[in-house]
């Protein structure tokens, strides 16, 4: 119950899709989606395997409350070893795509080897064929999108596509569903296009069952109110998605600006979730048309955008004038105040080509911003770039890259290897805002110094998703801490790494943890799923993913010293605000966090560890 | 005091808890294929729009049945399948002009809206308020009522 | 005042039961020519398929729901109608006499010219008397020869497939439903057919039914330039016609069927007509048609019934749409499928799944559709023709991707 108990298990190279039984002792560990996928990653390849070589793998999980009448049920995720980073990757995301593939019958996909020419696969139920892409290679995701909805009739049929950029190897390519979703991290698109693998068209008919459905709609109706009631979830992200940080983040001075150098940005209301109600432009209307949730969501965060009709980037392109998926807090940063581009209808057009073209708009934007600070440093010259001048603050650099990127065009084939190799080509590898390959996102860990432990420590490569400790240092959720303190910070960063390791593996999404803590999820798993699922075992659960994401990174060949900031974040002092003459004390932070972790002083669980977990 | 289902499409987000509330209620399942209440998107506008049966005064699928399977519910003055009788001839699905009567492969009988007996699963799940049971004379229904009787074709008494 | 109605289908309970309604004084007689309560012919097959016992094709299930409403029934044929002189013959010899009178008497089934039809083993499938015979005879593995795979054929070959007969369908037309289905649809409804173990053929005319000599069999079936086919029942299913035989000297004027005015009043001021037997205006073409369907018996027996009590009400006319399920693919078509003169279309196909979908247009209009595969939300198709809303930038849409309907619909009816 939760679960379908069903894989189905698909053969790029033989062409061939076999349903098989879902290893259900590894569920009774692992629960689902996150846990689940990674142990059987773990189980099924070499780590140290090739990313975009057939024998990498690639997963689509969902969890045992996918597709279930709990708030935010929507969520998926895909797991394979990640194109930027070589590490363990783990990309998560919302709309409708996943809760389709629960109603089809299927918990998860596991795609391995490579198709000979381009395919699709279509999910009908329990019919599952991989169907010939030939026609769509070289398409976008939206017209991917439009194709597969009139071939197969179906205005529900729910896609999920990689763009050019995931074809031509651009190594932060992600994966989009339902036109502006997308598991948009590490470069689990580009895996998906190595594997000459285009879409996935899925419409399910089954439906979704759970253990007790009584005490599960009882403990669901609750939960639904706590998020209902709660200042962040019930007001600040319906109202202003996670755009509602911006102007927060600026003026606690953590918003990573002009490649990091500095830690405000001036621009930053003007970028804001405040500045996407303001009506603006010809017609002087709002860049926000309406909030949007994924399926089940209560919260509802997400932003429909449009980009005024006369402004340069989109004038005379009426393909770009309908409303489609907008800034959310994090695109907003990289493309915005990283960059220094303080134009917000260009950073919606820059996000639209980021989801039409199907790559991560925050290693994109960090990227641009090395590129910028290279190109200020005579590095990279305007023959290279084709004459546009990558200046910090250009809207223009901004936008003609980012269609270059997606499609992998001219400078744009640079600009997608991310920017550690960027850097390292030009000689500079410190410039690269990166831990483990993989930028980090919007927040500065000089201001926010648990963030620095985050970044240093997540086993995907930099990531504000791994242990969100702004809620904490700045929101004061569950309880405030002192945002330039390094003091707590590791077990506070253990903490959040756990219980979001367990969050990610339920189907639910993280967001909910704005107004919920696992006791808010463990009547629900345990009403949904067979066993007893106790506020321990949760617990215990995550902690055993984080180990088990650990060992996969260290088969690798990452090791501690890979546990790492960017030379910036550790040694130039923060020149502003609140943060001012501060660096991140990482130094100090991560011994502690690998004794709290039961790790020896060189980052390597100790056998006592694994043994405790059951790893 | 009859009431009536009122959908505020501005309110709605799309996030579909009408529908698993209405699959769950009616089919004890999560599974929006089931479910009476479906919404649809405008993805170009962002605009979405929950979509059910209006229970017309006179209506097209009752008139239609050949077994008298669809029945008024006196309570609620909904139009109530009754599953003993409906034969599964589908009649009623191509009879309504609003596409509100679908057919359930599974079961071999069609499913509309009852208003689940007067207390509307939809309208207890939506997180928003877009959709609300209340008194039938709400000028939202009498929005709705316009544009039913728009497409209203069946023949009318001249005066 | 006495009301007389010929006819206990759908559209005689329905007129009986407006006509109570509307003159709660008047005298109501429902005449039907079978012994059985009035029952719906649309749910024989279900019968056949044993999904519902003979009380399930009741189209009324009080037993006492006639009597209650006061309505006089007579279980007799009706042999002769005086129009002029308002009085009609049963079969008995008894004379009735009628103020108004309603033709409700439906359709009955033809057979082609086929010698040997006339004999045991080969039956049509139209009443309940029927069905028993057939359930008699179509037994599990027993080899049944279906002739029509029109519209009612093919209902009646889904029970036939349920009941685990050896089944071979034989059709003269050169697809399935013809009448009702392009040829793309035809076809694809008939592979679906052959690919769920039903042996469809097309293009194919028996020539004569001879009783079988082999011993294997009732029945041998020789055909035009194919082997004979051996049957132990044989079910005629070839073509309905409105049941007018009756009428030749009523007075009434019948082409096709019983004529009637835009308030279904035939050619006599006090007789009217509605259902199968009725051929009246069709919606949209200003054309007059038989309809033999369900949803325009229900509606033309409620208006003619409204007229007979002088309640002018005028109908707005019969559109021709169908739904078939066939082993679980379901069909439907609506209005003028075929397109009209100046007329757009768009369609697509997908062969390997059996879905298909067709629209026609009429300038921004919608006036015709079919479909294959789709159950959900059919009915707006009826809607968006029957209300002649102007798509207007939403045709471009359906032009491009006619599977958005609904979309189309809500966009055209319900934008902000």
């Amino acid at each position: 119950m939760g679960w379908h108990k069903k894989v189905l298990r698909v053969n790029l190279t033989t062409g061939s899709c076999t349903p098989e039984p879902l290893n259900m002792e590894w569920a009774a560990e692992y629960l689902g989606q996150r846990g689940l996928a990674t142990k059987y990653l773990l189980e099924e390849i070499d780590p140290k395997v090739d990313p975009l070589s057939p024998d990498n793998k690639m997963i689509f999980a969902t969890g045992p409350l996918t597709g279930t009448a709990a708030s935010t049920s929507a969520r998926y995720s895909v797991i394979t070893k990640g194109a930027l980073t070589n590490a363990i990757a783990c990309s998560n995301s919302g709309g409708y795509f996943g809760a389709e593939l629960k109603f089809a019958g299927w918990d998860m996909i596991i795609f391995e080897g490579k198709a000979a020419s381009p395919v699709y696969l279509h999910i009908s139920d329990d019919h599952a064929e991989l169907l010939p892409a030939d026609d769509l290679w070289g398409k976008s995701v939206w017209e991917t999108d439009e194709i597969l909805h009139q071939r197969h009739q179906d205005p529900r049929l729910r896609i999920s596509a990689i763009g050019v950029s995931g074809e031509k190897g651009v190594l932060y390519a992600c994966i989009v569903n339902d036109l502006h979703r997308a598991a948009g991290r590490s470069g689990v698109g580009t895996v998906m296009g190595s594997k000459n693998l285009k879409a996935i068209a899925v419409r399910g008919t089954q439906g979704v069952q759970v253990k007790d459905p009584v005490r599960f709609m009882q403990a669901v109706g609750e939960k639904k109110q706590v998020l209902a009631d709660n200042a962040v979830t019930g007001q600040g992200l319906p109202t202003y998605g996670t755009q509602v940080l911006m102007n927060v983040i600026n003026e606690v001075g953590a918003l990573p600006t002009n490649n990091a150098r500095d830690v405000q940005f001036e621009g930053a209301s003007n970028i804001s979730g405040e500045a996407m109600h303001e009506p603006r432009g010809s017609e002087n209307k709002p860049n926000l048309v309406t909030n949007q949730a994924c399926f089940g969501c209560t919260i509802a965060c997400g932003r429909i955008s449009r980009v005024d009709k006369e402004h340069y980037t989109v004038k005379n392109r009426p393909e770009y004038w309908n409303a489609s998926g907008g800034l959310e807090y994090e695109a907003a940063w990289s493309l915005g105040a990283d960059t220094g581009v303080d134009d917000l209808d260009a950073l919606t057009f820059a996000n639209f080509v980021c989801n039409e073209q199907g790559y991560d708009p925050i290693t994109f934007g960090a990227t641009i911003a090395a590129a910028m600070e290279l190109y200020e440093m005579g590095l990279i010259t305007d023959e290279e770039t084709g004459g546009i001048p990558l200046k910090f603050g250009s809207a223009e650099a901004l936008t003609k890259m980012a269609e270059l990127v997606g499609k992998a065009e001219g400078f744009g084939k640079t600009l997608g290897m991310g920017s550690k190799r960027l850097c390292e080509k030009y000689g500079h590898p410190e410039l690269s805002m990166s831990v483990k390959g993989q930028e980090f996102p919007a927040y500065d860990p000089r201001g926010i110094q648990g963030m620095g432990l985050t970044y240093a420590t997540s086993n995907r490569g930099a990531c504000h998703l791994r242990s969100y400790t702004v809620a904490s240092e700045i929101l004061g959720i569950p309880e405030k801490t002192d945002p330039l303190a390094t003091e707590g910070k590791a077990g506070l960063v253990k903490a959040f790494q756990d219980a979001t390791a367990a969050v990610d593996s339920t189907g639910l999404c993280l967001f909910t943890t704005f107004a919920w803590s696992l006791d808010d999820f463990q009547p629900q798993v345990d009403a949904a799923c067979e066993g007893e699922w106790t506020l321990e075992r949760l617990s215990e659960l995550g902690e055993r993913i984080w180990n088990m994401e650990r060992q996969f990174n260290m088969a690798a060949g990452f090791t501690g010293k890979d546990d790492t900031l960017p030379k910036r974040l550790r040694k130039e002092a923060a020149k502003t605000g609140p943060a001012k003459g501060k660096v991140n004390g990482l130094k100090v932070m991560l011994p502690e966090y690998y004794q709290l972790r039961g790790w020896d002083e060189k980052g390597v669980p100790t056998a006592e560890t694994l043994q405790r977990l059951g790893l | 005091m009859m009431r009536s289902l009122t959908i505020s499409p501005d309110k709605c987000t799309g996030c579909l808890q009408c529908e698993m509330a209405c699959s769950y209620e009616n089919e004890g399942v999560f599974n929006p294929v089931k479910s009476r209440i479906k919404v649809f998107v405008f993805e170009q506008e962002g605009r979405h729009v929950p979509y059910t049966c209006t229970q017309c005064a006179d209506a097209w699928c009752q008139n239609a049945c050949p077994t008298e399977a669809i029945q008024i519910n006196a309570q609620t003055g909904a139009k109530e399948v009754n599953e003993g009788l409906c034969v599964g001839c589908k009649v009623c699905t191509i009879a309504c002009p609003f596409g509100t009567v679908n057919y359930n492969q599974a079961t071999g009988k069609v499913i509309k809206c009852d208003l689940c007996g007067g207390d509307p699963a939809c309208a207890k799940a939506c997180p928003t308020q877009a959709i609300t049971y209340q008194d039938a004379n709400w000028t939202g229904y009498d929005k709705m009522r316009s544009w039913a009787d728009k497409t209203n074709t069946q023949a009318t008494a001249q005066a | 005042m006495r009301y007389v109605i010929i006819g206990a289908g759908p559209a005689g309970v329905v007129a009986a039961e407006t006509l109570r309604k509307q003159d709660p004084k008047g005298e109501v007689i429902l005449i039907g020519d079978e012994p059985e309560p009035a029952y719906s012919r649309m749910a024989i097959p279900y019968l056949l398929a044993e999904h519902i016992d003979e009380r399930g094709t009741y189209l009324r299930h009080a037993t006492d729901h006639f009597e209650n409403l006061g309505i006089r029934q007579i279980h007799e044929k009706v042999t002769a109608v005086d129009g002029t002189g308002h009085t009609l013959t049963l079969q008995s010899g008894e004379s009735i006499n009628f103020d108004r009178l309603l033709i409700a008497s439906g359709s009955r089934p033809v057979a082609p010219p086929i010698p040997g039809l006339d004999q045991p083993g080969v039956h049509h499938c139209w009443t309940l008397a029927d069905a028993r015979y057939i359930a008699d005879y179509a037994k599990a593995g027993s080899k049944v020869v279906l002739m029509g795979a029109g519209f009612i054929g093919s209902i009646i070959m889904e029970a036939l497939v349920e009941r685990h007969v050896e089944l071979t369908v034989l059709e003269m037309g050169d697809r399935m439903v013809p009448r009702m289905m392009d040829q793309t649809a035809g076809n694809l409804i008939k592979h679906w057919c052959i690919d769920h173990g039903v042996n469809v053929r097309t293009s194919t005319r028996v020539m004569e039914v001879k009783p079988d000599d082999t011993g294997i069999a009732r029945l041998t079936l020789e055909c035009e330039a194919a082997k004979p086919i051996q049957a132990d029942l044989v079910v005629v299913a070839t073509g309905v016609r409105p049941e007018t035989r009756y009428l030749e000297n009523s007075g009434v004027q019948i082409r096709q069927g019983v004529v009637v005015n835009d308030y279904l009043q035939t050619t006599l001021p006090d007789i009217y007509a509605a259902g199968d037997v009725c051929e009246a205006l069709e919606w949209g073409t200003g054309n007059h048609a038989v309809h033999a369907i369900q949803p325009v018996a229900a509606e033309t027996g409620r208006v003619a019934a409204m007229n007979m009590t002088g309640s002018n009400t005028l109908y707005a006319g019969s559109l021709q749409m169908n739904i078939l399920d066939s082993i679980g693919l379901i069909s439907t078509s609506y209005g003028q499928w075929q397109g009209v003169e100046n007329g757009e279309s768009s369609e697509l196909l997908d062969e390997a799944r059996f879905r298909y979908i067709k629209l026609q247009f009429e300038a921004d209009r919608l006036v015709g559709a079919i479909t294959l595969g789709m159950t959900e939300h059919v009915g707006v198709l009826r809607g968006l023709i029957q209300s002649r809303t102007r798509l207007g930038r939403w045709k471009e849409h359906l032009m491009k991707d006619p599977s958005r309907i609904m979309e189309a619909y809500l966009g055209a009816t319900h934008s902000a």
